[in-house]
């Protein structure tokens, strides 16, 4: 059990969001929020943009590619950063890895 | 960017960012989350039950159709998350078509339970209907207390049952216990059963002396030795158990200095709807009388009950109060305490909170608490729809 705790985020990891944890836009209040239990997290919105290339398919390094095309930047900075913000969010329990379900 | 991504507040937790964006005082954004009681009835009958005195009877309940009205309507004026609870929300048959119609209108869903009437089936069932978080309830850490409190023989063995399918199925547990004198003692070893039960969350909540819980006050109230031991008990807990179990503590409201911000203040950020479907303020408001509380029967939309009832806006901001509350530096940190409360002990809800040292009050009821921690009142009034039953002589072991 707790399998979809305590991972550990490198740029080979295919993140994603565990079941427990949404991802949506509040109408409402216009912004984006994490539904999770007890908690409603708000999300910067570079933070979004990452949430959302966590589909469980793609790699934490494809994104990084992503990431530092569309922004012209280092790549080095951004996978430093995007690993930091994975692992913060994995911490609190609101990402997981992709992996094969077990019965 | 890297700026952003960096800054560890990155994530920050949504309830203040969202607090903060609303305008203060005058208007009151719609809650973030509600608590849906479905029905009072219970196959528990712990003696410091939330429900108030005067339960609702199964007829009075609304109906499948008016609760899923009032899922969307939740869902259309902003609320994101909603608390499936009773009473006991399993025992209404339609939960399952409502965790679902919850999904489908966009509402994050909680199902606070007793979980003994649960069957793996009907958990797996409800998991992918949506439900998103499982939170149990747990008497003590062995049988012999927690169905002795619970008033159910058999019940703590199939709440571990339960619990153990709920993280199987990988949804989240928080396990909820809730602390008195006659279980306290256990206190380590529910910390250790939340571990082992490899729940998320922790809930040590002091009982709070309302309704069901008032009366069976002397039979529950902690010695003042026992408080200075959970409280040293938790925090040594939060520490040793940080990353692996979150704990929230709620301290009891006789032996604070300060009373608590009660609901987050009345009107302010919470609301519930009754099994009949009234819009209420907090669980235990209808034990306050003189206040009307306005129906989702009513030709009323929540959105107007919860911005324009007389029973929302009476004790809303600080307008309301009286000495010592008005001229206090802290009342818009607690708000005064907790209006039920002050209306169980001084027949005002609009007095200050006797929780509060500052209150003429409070001196009397911390003795009051004294004397009845001290006391060998042991037997239970356990809660039932027959106005309660006095626990049989000889149970209660001492």
């Amino acid at each position: 059990m707790a399998a979809s705790r305590n991972i550990s985020v490198s740029e080979a990891s295919r993140p994603k969001l565990p079941r427990h944890a949404k991802l949506k836009f509040d109408e409402t209040r216009q912004v984006w929020v994490i539904l999770a239990p007890e908690r409603v997290l708000a999300p910067d919105e570079i933070a979004v943009e990452v949430l959302h290339l966590c589909d469980g398919v793609r790699s934490v390094s494809d994104m990084v590619d992503q990431l530092a095309a569309k922004y012209a930047a280092p790549r080095e900075a951004i996978a430093t950063d995007v690993v930091a913000m994975l692992q913060d969010l994995a911490d609190k329990g609101f990402l997981t890895e992709a992996r094969e379900k077990t019965p | 960017m890297s700026d952003i991504l960096t800054d560890g507040k990155a994530i920050t937790d949504g309830l203040s960012v969202l607090e903060a964006r609303r305008s203060t005082a005058e208007t009151f954004g719609i809650p973030l989350a509600v608590l849906a009681e479905l029905t009072h009835r219970c196959p528990l009958q712990c003696p410091y039950c939330s429900n108030p005195l005067e339960l609702d009877r199964g007829g009075t309940e609304l109906t499948t159709e008016e609760w899923k009205k009032v899922l969307t309507e939740l869902a259309e004026i902003g609320v994101l998350q909603i608390h499936f609870s009773g009473g006991e929300p399993t025992a209404r048959k339609d939960l399952l078509e409502l965790v679902q119609h919850a999904s489908d209108v966009g509402l994050y869903s909680n199902l606070i339970t007793s979980a003994v009437l649960l069957t793996r089936e009907k958990l797996s069932a409800l998991a992918d209907a949506g439900l998103s978080h499982v939170q149990i309830s747990f008497q003590g850490n062995e049988p012999g207390v927690a169905d002795r409190v619970a008033g159910l023989k058999n019940a703590h063995q199939k709440k571990l049952e339960v619990a153990k399918w709920t993280r199987e199925l990988e949804l989240p547990l928080t396990v909820n216990a809730v602390m008195h004198r006659q279980n306290l003692h256990q206190l380590s070893d529910i910390i250790q059963m939340a571990v082992d039960l490899d729940a998320d969350r922790l809930e040590v909540a002091n009982v709070q002396y309302y309704g069901w819980a008032l009366k069976n006050r002397a039979a529950l109230m902690p010695t003042m030795a026992q408080i200075e031991e959970t409280s040293r008990i938790v925090e040594e807990a939060e520490v040793r158990l940080k990353g692996i179990l979150a704990i929230d503590y709620v301290v009891p409201d006789y032996y604070a200095l300060r009373p608590k911000k009660c609901m987050g203040g009345w009107g302010r950020q919470f609301f519930n709807i009754s099994p009949a479907g009234k819009i209420l303020p907090c669980h235990a408001a209808e034990s306050i009388t003189g206040l009307e509380f306005l129906s989702v029967r009513s030709n009323h939309s929540i959105a107007w009950i919860w911005q324009n009832s007389e029973a929302f806006n009476r004790y809303r901001g600080t307008g309301w109060m009286p000495e010592p509350c008005q001229s206090c530096e802290f009342k818009e940190i607690d708000f005064g305490g907790c209006r039920c409360q002050a209306f169980a002990l001084t027949g005002d809800a609009g007095n200050t909170d006797p929780a509060c040292t500052l209150s003429p009050m409070h001196e009397q009821i911390f003795k009051q608490a004294e004397q009845e921690a001290a006391s060998d009142h042991n037997r239970f009034l356990y809660r039932n729809f027959a106005g309660g039953t006095l626990e049989t002589e000889g149970e209660h072991g001492a």
